[in-house]
């Protein structure tokens, strides 16, 4: 193993884990804020990555795409809150955990219903393919590059728009005291839609995003959301910070882990049996990581007393 | 009788009496979706342990259901091929014969029960559905990239395993064996919930702090439960891959965990008899309307939507009124 591979490997972990937060930042919102376990966020990751699918398929822009991906991730977002989920915020939890896997059922054969079983394809657009070089000579895709620099912005943003800004204290109140601010005059039913529209965005752009690496299909979500459910527990829900820390181990972690550990195996063991040990455990490094640290903090990293 | 009571006695003898009138009139098709009834419903009963009785909202029992698919996949296979499990320090054979299956199965899902019981009861709430979940993906994944058993295609048995004095392979009498294991749980289900350690399991769930000053460690309780819970799920992932012959790693998935859930809310939360309620309806229902549409799934999820939202009961819910019989 060169060092040229293990620094591509370390920025893979990281274009992997800024989707995650992505991914996770939404979850860890409406968590946070509505105290609702959403299940159905992967449907709105593969919603986002069909209609980025459709859109650049139908006009060949791939900004265009990323447009629309986040659109209908944003609408599909607003509409399930309104019609179903506006009614689990008093439930328990039990209940959000199935009306939420309805939803994904619903969402996944809806969309096998009108795209078909076959992967569809996005391609990443010319002005992004390629490589650069980095320093020290390091050629990296482009368009990875770009992942990386837009979730990071996009983290920034979240920052930015959860401390500074009306909305986001309106967020902060209602995760602290919804009855207050409803007392206050917000209108908390609709703070609630934007922050789930919103989670929906990004859960959609990160699904346009991978769609160009990787096959847009029917189950894409399921696969992302169950990592990204990994990394609010290890960050603590309702802490941004916590799913932006917790998404970048997560990401670091997958990704080494099947670099290293075959590795690691191969100093004692013979080549293949290595390969299998050290691919088996590398599919499961993740949770144990997950397991360490909740033995270590049952609330996870960044997460208060709930 | 309450009207509950009259309703779990016609499910039961509903349960018996359409494979027997599909054996009479030759329909081996039928009376495998009974056992498939029978089987899914047993998971349900030990998932029922965990989520009605101990109020733990587990999303990773499908992790208990593919141990048990497994442990028979395992036994089964080195059987088939004459080749022993392991051979030092001692000496450890395949076999086909169910019971001893059953008992692997059971110990097997028990342990994993008892070591992901132990890490996730730490938390609650949210935290803890996530974490089963989670946990549950681990063995997914493991069970995809370990090749020595079949990896991501899973393994096939070629000959049903053998009960002694029965013919597994004649389908009535396949599911004699499942509907007696079913009824087994069933009973052992309802005098859980009336002996002391089911009162004081039910206590926990309503009010940990209480049950904490009388001496009580909800903890312990819960983690006792969750075992009972693993295990009896494994027992049925066992006999589930048996009915197959073919174990794969979508006994492990999560969807698998959903289904099982799903099962005890069409059937009616906290109603001992809910899971072979929800079984029977789900697989009415696949059957039905699979036949119909090849997008039966949406309405599935339409169904289960209108259940969570509108009728909280399910089935038995709306049949039997209000009264729940431990809750």
């Amino acid at each position: 193993m060169t060092p040229l591979l293990f620094i591509e490997q370390v920025l893979n972990g990281l274009q992997f884990g800024v989707m995650l937060f992505l991914m996770a930042a939404g979850l860890t919102l409406v968590f946070g804020v509505m105290g609702l376990i959403n299940l159905a966020h992967g449907s709105l990751y593969m919603v986002g990555a069909f209609a980025a699918a459709a859109v650049a398929g139908a006009t060949g822009s791939f900004l265009l795409a990323l447009a629309a991906a986040l659109a209908a991730a944003a609408a599909a977002g607003a509409l399930v809150e309104l019609l179903v989920i506006r009614r689990l915020y008093d439930r328990d939890h039990l209940d959000q955990v199935l009306a939420t896997f309805a939803l994904i059922l619903i969402f996944s054969e809806g969309t096998r219903w009108i795209f078909g079983s076959f992967p569809l394809f996005l391609d990443i657009p010319d002005w992004l393919s390629g490589t650069v070089t980095l320093p020290g000579g390091i050629e990296y895709s482009l368009y990875r590059l770009a992942i990386i620099g837009l979730g990071l912005a996009i983290a920034a943003g979240l920052f930015w728009l959860i401390s500074r800004t009306r909305l986001g204290i309106r967020i902060r109140a209602g995760e602290s005291d919804r009855e207050m601010i409803a007392a206050l005059g917000v209108d908390i039913s609709r703070l609630y839609t934007i922050v789930f529209a919103l989670g929906a965005a990004l859960a959609g752009l990160a699904g346009a995003m991978v769609g160009a690496i990787q096959s847009v299909q029917v189950g894409m979500g399921e696969p992302v959301l169950i990592l990204a459910f990994v990394v609010i527990v290890i960050g603590g829900i309702g802490s941004i910070k916590g799913a932006l820390i917790g998404a970048l181990l997560v990401g670091l972690t997958d990704t080494l882990g099947g670099l290293l550990l075959p590795e690691f195996f191969k100093l004692f063991m013979d080549t293949s049996a290595a390969t299998s040990t050290g691919s088996a455990l590398a599919s499961m490094l993740i949770y144990i990581l997950m397991a360490i640290v909740l033995v270590w903090r049952p609330r996870g990293l960044f997460g208060g007393a709930a | 009788m309450t009207r509950e009571k009259i309703i779990n006695t016609a499910l039961l003898l509903g349960l018996l009496a359409v494979p027997a009138w599909a054996w009479a009139v030759d329909e081996p098709f039928t009376i495998t979706l009974a056992t498939r009834v029978a089987i899914l419903a047993l998971a349900g009963v030990g998932l029922n342990i965990a989520l009605g009785l101990g109020g733990l909202v587990s999303l990773g029992h499908a992790a208990f259901f593919g141990i048990g698919g497994y442990a028979m996949g395992i036994l089964a296979s080195h059987a088939q091929s004459y080749t022993p499990l392991m051979e030092t320090p001692f000496l450890i054979e395949g076999t086909k014969s169910m019971p001893v299956i059953w008992l692997t199965a059971l110990f097997a899902a028990a342990l994993a029960a008892l070591v992901i019981g132990a890490l996730s009861l730490r938390t609650s709430g949210v935290y803890f559905i996530m974490i089963t979940l989670a946990f549950g993906q681990m063995l997914y994944f493991f069970s995809i990239s370990w090749p020595a058993y079949g990896g991501e295609d899973g393994l096939s048995i070629y000959v049903r395993n053998g009960f002694p004095g029965l013919n597994t392979l004649d389908p009535i009498q396949f599911f004699a064996i499942c509907f007696a294991l079913l009824a087994g749980a069933l009973w052992f289900n309802a005098r859980l919930a009336r002996a002391p350690f089911g009162l004081a399991l039910n206590a926990a769930r309503q009010s940990p702090a209480r049950v904490e000053t009388i001496g009580l460690s909800p903890f312990r309780l819960r983690l006792a439960a969750f075992v009972i819970s693993g295990a009896i799920t494994g027992l049925a992932g066992a006999l589930f891959a048996d009915l197959n012959r073919f174990v794969s790693p979508t006994m492990f998935s999560w969807q698998m965990s959903g289904e099982i859930m799903v099962f005890i809310i069409l059937g009616g939360v906290g109603r001992l008899y809910g899971p072979v309620a929800g079984a029977a309806l789900f697989i009415t229902l696949e059957h039905l309307l699979g036949g119909l549409s090849e997008f039966w799934l949406i309405w599935l999820g339409l169904l289960l939507l209108l259940v969570v939202l509108f009728a909280r009961g399910g089935v038995i819910g709306l049949l039997a009124g209000r009264q729940v019989a431990h809750d």
